[in-house]
């Protein structure tokens, strides 16, 4: 299977949507697109069995090579491993159910889906980038939609929420660029020259001092991304001022990109460093963890909350990286697709929400169980599946990033795992507060009662994202042997250079 | 001979033809109308910028004083084309003026100094051809000619160009003083790294660095921007520097490559001055030529970036860079050019809600920002990311890590441009406008350009064949 296709046809439905003419066909042609790309990274999850089974044993499937900037030798690298289509699979799922969301967006619809196609452009090419040039290329690409996205369709303080996340956004890419420059200029290949390319670069050694000086450009970088404390404060302004779909996009898929670099970038390709900085990694990951559990328990608004939260979980990515054992590395990935799935399906819960009631309040909202019940259960489902409820997918990830905290056996490392395990417990005041007073009591606003439910954009959105996370909640096997083998890999490399504890 | 003589100097031959074939149209006895001149002269344009691509040669001429090479020729053709673009985004302006057909004249003749300047392989000639770029340019500034701004700017011009041309005179008067030689081909030979030598690399560097407006020799460039009409204001920021960049690199990386180090040291001073200068004020600015200015300054200072990596990446990232800003620059001013000349607005306040009735100006001004920004999938990106990779080829990270900081600042104040344009209420936003087919095409070239010249990277393969190994 060429991989090209993954990113060649969101950018044909992209460019196709600029030749449409009313939101009918906009929309049409966007659900077509998202809803193939769906089917075709389901396509490459088979292949990628089909494979898999068949013995073949290499760390990267589906690998292209064709070279771009030759003299820089600069290449368009693509293939994939388990934790790719992982990330391939989720990006698919939330592109289709932020499609499906934005279904009567009336504004400037054609700039509206364009951007949204453009930006799971960047997505796409990110994940399957093999080649770090190729990756930064496209991290960047995912970059100024976003900007676009919350300052044209945003609410409240939209403009200074768009222009912080962009500039914010961009001092992290600004961070990475620095630490791929480091690293091309400390790899020599068998003819002399230096290259971008990920696998080569994994197969040799990069020298631990550079390590040491380019890793926190890289790590803190793509850090950036997935709201690493200090360097989160663009996420709860840019998730609550961003539009549904935008909001969905923004923690399910951009949040990844930042956990993904600092996975397959940071620590596989500085092995020697991560092990060096891996105390403060962890360090600031229970901050993230627990700051953003008690952030959360004083928000008043829902996107506010989901926000919030939003950086406690992915506290828990960077904690299951920072532990450098395999099965943490494979939970902090699980975590990710699980992060990203349920944040999505909270994002369009408060969307449906606020799209009827307009207002996020939680002080104003009560009772919705009775009026739009389709509605509140998927918020409830939301909300348990963020506390960690087993069934769903929150459960079986943050249970294998402590699970594999755990192996780590330095007293400090497990001190830091208590502290992220003890945090569930203020994730669960929160949520079932949120959920208690917004969908159960009585009616807050007689207004209310003639509000109507989710219409079937809304439920089949909804149910998308509910099957994925009970998918990977009730049989977690599949993803947990999906990301193994490049969870493996990682290891390996960390492996080779100082035996883990 | 005389074939040899055709050959290697038919650029700077077309364009002189192209001056008197304007000459004779001017003193002709028929009057010419505004789009009659207009049409002549770019159909004349398109023929010389075509001519540029066939019959490219090498060799010298005139013991020395002038060589030419492929890469001498595409620089040429690039000058060529800027002339050609801004030529066509001006429709509205020349049009109404009475003295078009000078304004192209002298312009021309500035081209041809250029040409002659990129060209040379004697300082004196050097000399010469910046001369002769530089003195029709002044009238070229004042070419609004009912406007006190247009003749301000016009004075400032010619005095901080005398001043820049007196210390870059100076500075060729030291090294004949203690070299005995002006010839290009010679001067490495004598370059010891005499205190003399070094005064003298030092005054004429700043005579550069007035030319392409580098902190801390700027003053002149936001006022002389704002003042002169925007045609010029495009052409001054576009092709003049980009005439004078192309001379810079090939000078420094062949003639004063044995004092390396010392340039190399002024380079990281100037280069982080200037990014940090034109970004900090450009943020300020309220008159959107202004702002270009002061950005124009913040860009010739990541160039500089690229020329301090003194390899053959950091001459090919310069010129590529070269030809990425002169895209994108010229599609900002395209729109610029458009709306200023419909409306008479100049100011970013001005373009408040301007997606409203003009979605293609907004995209177009929009992408340029962006290119301009080194945001992909633009041009723009490649052209910076190759910049400081050239630089970064150095070891120092320094400099790399305070390029990357600005380049957030940058991108500060070029989105405060696009949220203005986007995001924006405005009660009286600009009326739809109708743009003429050739502005318009002016900046589908450019949009085009700035699209394409990134993701098809045998531009870039293709400046790196014709550069030389430092």
């Amino acid at each position: 299977m060429n991989l090209s296709f993954l990113i060649i046809l969101p950018l044909i439905t992209a460019i196709g949507i600029l030749f449409c003419n009313g939101l009918k066909q906009v929309r049409m042609l966007s659900f077509a697109g998202a809803a193939l790309q769906l089917v075709l990274s389901f396509f490459l999850l088979i292949f990628y069995w089909k494979e898999r089974s068949s013995g073949n044993s290499s760390p990267m499937l589906f690998e292209s090579n064709y070279s771009w900037y030759a003299t820089l030798h600069i290449n368009f690298h693509i293939g994939v491993d388990g934790i790719s289509i992982a990330m391939i699979l989720l990006t698919a799922f939330v592109v289709l159910a932020g499609i499906l969301i934005s279904w009567s967006m009336e504004t400037m619809n054609k700039e509206f889906f364009f951007l949204l196609l453009f930006l799971s452009v960047g997505a796409y090419g990110f994940f399957i980038s093999l080649d770090l040039f190729t990756l930064f290329f496209f991290l960047e690409v995912a970059v100024i939609p976003k900007f676009l996205l919350i300052g044209i369709w945003g609410s409240g303080r939209k403009e200074y929420s768009a222009m912080k996340l962009a500039l914010m956004l961009m001092a992290g890419s600004a961070f990475v660029f620095i630490g791929l420059l480091g690293l091309y200029f400390n790899t020599h290949t068998s003819t002399g020259e230096h290259t971008f390319d990920l696998m080569q670069i994994a197969h040799m050694q990069v020298p631990p001092e550079a390590q040491k000086l380019f890793f926190p450009f890289a790590f803190v970088g793509f850090g950036i991304f997935t709201a690493l404390f200090p360097f989160h404060t663009w996420v709860p302004d840019g998730h609550s001022s961003a539009p549904t779909a935008a909001s969905m996009f923004l923690a399910g898929i951009s949040m990844k990109l930042g956990g993904y670099g600092c996975l397959r970038v940071a620590t596989y390709l500085m092995p020697d460093a991560a092990h060096t900085y891996s105390w403060i990694i962890i360090l600031l990951a229970t901050i993230a963890i627990i700051y953003g559990a008690f952030a959360t328990m004083m928000q008043k608004d829902l996107k506010y909350i989901n926000a919030y939260s939003s950086v406690s979980h992915c506290g828990f990515v960077l904690l299951g990286i920072g532990m450098l054992t395999k099965t943490s590395i494979t939970g902090a990935v699980m975590q990710m697709v699980s992060h990203g799935l349920m944040t999505a399906l909270f994002f369009a819960a408060i969307g449906m929400l606020y799209s009827r009631t307009h207002t996020r309040m939680v002080d104003k909202l009560g009772g919705l169980l009775k009026v739009m019940p389709f509605i509140s259960s998927v918020f409830v489902i939301a909300g348990l599946c963020s506390l960690g409820l087993p069934g769903f997918s929150g459960f079986v990830a943050e249970m294998t990033i402590f699970m594999g905290s755990w192996q780590n056996a330095d007293s400090m490392y497990r001190l830091a795992t208590i502290l992220a395990c003890a945090s569930i417990v203020v994730t669960a005041v929160y949520i079932l507060r949120a959920v208690g007073q917004t969908v159960m009591g009585p009616l807050s606003d007689s207004h209310y009662s003639s509000l109507g439910d989710a219409g079937w954009n809304e439920k089949l959105a909804a149910v998308l994202l509910i099957t994925g996370i009970l998918a990977i909640g009730i049989a977690p096997f599949w993803l947990n042997n999906l990301v193994t083998p490049g969870a493996d890999i990682i290891m390996q490399q960390v492996g080779k250079i100082i035996p883990v504890k | 001979m005389m074939s040899d003589f055709f050959l290697l100097m038919k650029q700077e031959l077309a364009v002189t033809i192209l001056i008197f074939i304007l000459l004779f149209t001017k003193v002709g006895s028929k009057e010419w109308s505004g789009d009659a001149i207009f049409g002549l002269v770019n159909v004349l344009l398109i023929i010389n910028l075509l001519a540029g691509f066939f019959f490219q040669s090498e060799g010298i001429l005139f013991n020395e004083m002038f060589h030419t090479n492929k890469l001498i020729a595409g620089e040429k053709n690039m000058l060529n084309f800027g002339v050609l673009i801004i030529s066509l985004q001006s429709y509205y302006w020349i049009k109404s003026h009475e003295h078009a057909v000078e304004f192209y004249i002298l312009l021309l003749s500035t081209l041809l100094g250029m040409f002659l300047m990129i060209s040379s392989g004697h300082l004196l000639m050097f000399y010469l051809g910046l001369e002769l770029s530089t003195i029709p340019l002044t009238a070229l500034s004042n070419f609004d000619l009912d406007k006190r701004r247009s003749s301000e700017a016009a004075m400032k011009f010619i005095i901080s160009s005398a001043f820049s041309s007196g210390l870059l005179l100076f500075g060729i008067s030291l090294i004949y003083g203690t070299t005995s030689t002006l010839l290009f081909s010679e001067l490495p030979k004598y370059l010891t790294g005499d205190p003399l030598q070094i005064l003298a690399l030092v005054l004429l560097m700043a005579g550069f660095a007035f030319k392409i407006s580098v902190a801390p020799f700027h003053l002149w460039t936001a006022d002389v921007y704002e003042g002169a009409p925007v045609a010029v204001t495009a052409y001054l920021s576009v092709v003049s520097k980009a005439a004078v960049i192309f001379v810079f690199v090939s000078a420094l990386y062949t003639v004063f490559k044995p004092l390396a180090a010392v340039w190399y040291n002024i380079l990281f001073l100037l280069s982080i001055l200037s990014m940090v200068t034109g970004n900090l004020f450009a943020i300020r600015q309220q008159n959107l030529k202004r702002f270009l200015a002061f950005s124009s300054i913040a860009q010739v200072g990541f160039i500089l970036i690229g020329i301090t990596g003194s390899s053959q990446a950091g001459s090919t990232s310069v010129i590529y860079f070269v030809l990425v800003y002169l895209f994108s620059n010229l599609g900002a001013f395209g729109v610029i050019s458009t709306v200023s000349f419909l409306t008479g607005k100049e100011n970013i306040s001005d373009y408040r809600a301007f997606y409203k009735n003009n979605p293609f100006l907004t995209w177009v001004m929009a992408l340029s920002l962006f290119s301009l920004a080194g945001i992909p999938p633009t041009a723009g990106f490649f052209g910076k990311f190759f910049l400081l990779m050239a630089g970064a080829g150095k070891g120092n990270y320094l400099l790399i890590t305070i390029a990357a900081m600005n380049m957030i600042v940058s991108l500060y104040y070029y989105l405060k441009v696009v949220r203005t344009m986007f995001m924006d209420e405005n009660d009286k936003p600009v009326e739809k406008l109708a743009v003429g087919f050739y502005p318009k095409l002016a900046m589908w070239i450019c949009v085009l350009g700035i699209v394409a010249v990134g993701l098809a990277s045998w531009v870039y393969e293709y400046f790196y064949s014709l550069t030389n190994a430092f």
